[in-house]
């Protein structure tokens, strides 16, 4: 796994860094356009709760938390494995072609294409965000609470990974199904900025235990701030987080091994 | 590892053949049909040849590249490269052989040359050592040296297909597989990239396979030629014998001062005739047919056109059809 996935991941970033570095103002000003597309969602939070003093029971520290849990993971996973979404186009340009012919896993080739250092600039509002609840909250810290944020957040990250594979594999069997891969990932993210509960309860089971969106954001903030789920969920969801990772990030694995089976069998 | 014996062929394809299902009409009215992209190819490829694989577009040559190299798995007979299962042991058969495609390449598009051949060193994860008296090899043959350190993106088609052959080459291949490598070269780097294929084969003893549209690069380097037409395998054997079973004259155009009755020359055939522009079939010396038009009629221009494969094809087929009846084979077909 280390020698056949991570190192080559590595070095294909690192040669995409490097030839990004050699345009250092395109960089800095795209860095900043996008930080200046999820800057502007942040501001829509804010704005809202200029007018409302809680959402569904969340404060606007509360809602903050939510809303850094989830840009944190999805952009983190946008930035490692966000150009798995651009598989339709190389299967039709033919340069899907020749990652086959490479030694390396295709599926690693796909996420570093055109690995850009910019996506981080999507990062930082979610990480403003996330840094100010977690200031202004009064969370119980113990060494247990502190360590299971990382893994919060790590799962959360490989939770939107995996949503960017498994929107990938579809494109193994429609070329042109970018847009329905978004749907998935874009539309996912933007749906769990804010906290499940303002959906009420048929969205936010779909987002449990559908498409697993809750896992992400919603029960990690539950679980953090120690509180009852409003929309009285099993209580136990709060961590289950982990394991939805793992799951899930095996059911993107199987996909993926069925859609290049198929792409091997059919050819385009 | 596997270990190839020496008399194991470098590629041993039997009954190879490859189907497609097509999806026509209206959602509702869905019509699947059987295409037969590839039918029963059978061929073989000792170590140390060089195979031209021909045959016009869309008769299945790259079908057939793509199931030798593991991209698409065949849906019919069994193909052995370099010992190992293409469609089941891809990733194994990537490290020992090298695949370019003329059409696009596989070096990263902003970075230098160099630091492109240094990322696909990692990826084969050939040694340091290794790579450096590789690539300063390589460098030397295919002359690199000029443009290194420029980015991929600046680099003419010639210097990019020298780029794109060395980081096939890097980890020393038992087999290379070039699909149209000279494609929109000019005559001086078609020429270089020819010699040098032609040193690496001799010197090296790398095993080489290519599909192209150029007789140029099949009389230069092809002993031996495999032709495929319709999906079916039309020919193979010696080029000197594609030639006599079906001989094809280069065409004369020649560009009169105005319309005029067909050109009559000793050595030549007039077999079109479009206004001042006249088609001719040439038999004998060029240089002699052009002299006998010169010195008869009033020629503003003349252009000689070299015969390509699909000329070569077409007549092959239709003299196969007319004399033998059908298409010439020299291995047996066995499975």
């Amino acid at each position: 796994m280390v020698e056949r996935a991570l190192v080559p991941y590595a070095r294909l970033a690192w040669a995409w860094c490097r030839a990004l570095a050699q345009y250092p103002v395109s960089l800095v000003l795209l860095t900043l356009a996008q930080l200046g597309a999820t800057g502007v969602e942040l501001l829509a939070l804010l704005f809202v709760f200029g007018h409302v003093d809680a959402l569904a029971g969340f404060t606007l520290h509360e809602a903050l938390l939510v809303y850094g849990l989830t840009g944190t993971a999805f952009w983190l996973a946008d930035l490692l494995m966000g150009s798995v979404e651009r598989l339709g186009e190389h299967i039709r340009t033919g340069s899907f072609d020749t990652m086959l012919v490479r030694p390396v896993s295709p599926l690693v080739q796909l996420a570093t294409d055109e690995f850009s250092p910019r996506r981080l600039g999507k990062n930082v509002p979610s990480a403003v965000a996330l840094a100010t609840a977690l200031g202004a909250l009064d969370i119980d810290w113990t060494p247990g609470r502190a360590a299971m944020l990382v893994v919060l957040v790590v799962s959360g990250t490989a939770i939107c990974c995996a949503l960017w594979v498994l929107g990938a594999c579809v494109q193994f069997f429609v070329t042109e199904a970018r847009e329905l891969a978004n749907a998935l990932t874009y539309g996912g993210s933007a749906l769990s900025e804010y906290p499940l509960a303002i959906y009420g309860h048929g969205v936010a089971r779909a987002a449990t235990f559908l498409v697993p969106l809750a896992f992400i954001s919603y029960q990690p903030a539950l679980y953090l701030l120690d509180r009852p789920d409003p929309l009285g969920m099993w209580p136990h969801l709060r961590y289950a987080s982990p394991v939805v990772a793992v799951l899930l990030c095996a059911l993107a694995a199987a996909a993926w091994r069925t859609g290049l089976r198929h792409y091997r069998s059919t050819g385009s | 590892m596997t270990s190839v014996p020496l008399t194991t062929p470098v590629i041993d394809a039997r009954g190879l053949g490859r189907d497609f299902t097509r999806v026509s009409g209206p959602l509702l009215r869905r019509r699947r049909e059987r295409v037969n992209a590839v039918h029963d190819v059978t061929f073989s490829v000792a170590p140390g040849e060089i195979i031209g694989y021909l045959g016009p577009n869309g008769a299945g040559k790259s079908t057939t590249m793509k199931m030798l190299t593991g991209i698409l798995s065949p849906s019919h007979g069994r193909v052995r490269v370099c010992g190992l299962e293409p469609s089941r042991q891809r990733t194994l058969l990537a490290g020992r052989i090298g695949v370019v495609f003329g059409q696009r390449t596989t070096l990263w598009w902003d970075l230098p040359l160099r630091d492109s051949l240094a990322l696909t060193r990692h990826l084969y994860r050939v040694p340091a050592a290794d790579h450096a008296a590789r690539l300063a090899e390589l460098t030397e043959l295919l002359e690199l040296g000029p443009f290194l350190a420029t980015p991929v993106r600046q680099l003419s088609l010639g210097q990019r297909m020298r780029g794109d052959l060395t980081a096939a080459l890097l980890h020393a291949p038992e087999l290379l597989v070039l699909d149209e490598p000279t494609i929109g070269l000019d005559v001086v780097s078609k020429s270089a990239i020819r010699e040098f294929l032609l040193r690496l084969n001799t010197e090296q003893g790398t095993t080489i396979l290519l599909t192209t549209h150029d007789l140029g690069d099949v009389e230069r380097l092809c002993r031996r030629v495999v032709v495929i037409d319709h999906g079916s395998l039309a020919f193979d054997g010696d080029l000197a014998r594609l030639r006599a079973t079906a001989p094809t004259p280069r065409t004369l155009v020649v560009d009169l001062a105005g319309p005029a009755d067909p050109i009559e020359v000793a050595g030549a055939r007039t077999v079109r005739v479009e206004g001042p522009r006249q088609w001719l079939e040439l038999s004998a010396n060029p240089a002699e047919v052009i002299a006998a038009v010169a010195g008869a009629h009033s020629v503003a221009d003349l252009t000689l056109r070299e015969p390509d494969i699909e000329d070569v094809v077409a007549r092959l087929y239709s003299s196969g059809r007319a004399a033998a009846g059908a298409p010439r084979r020299e291995d047996p077909v066995s499975g």
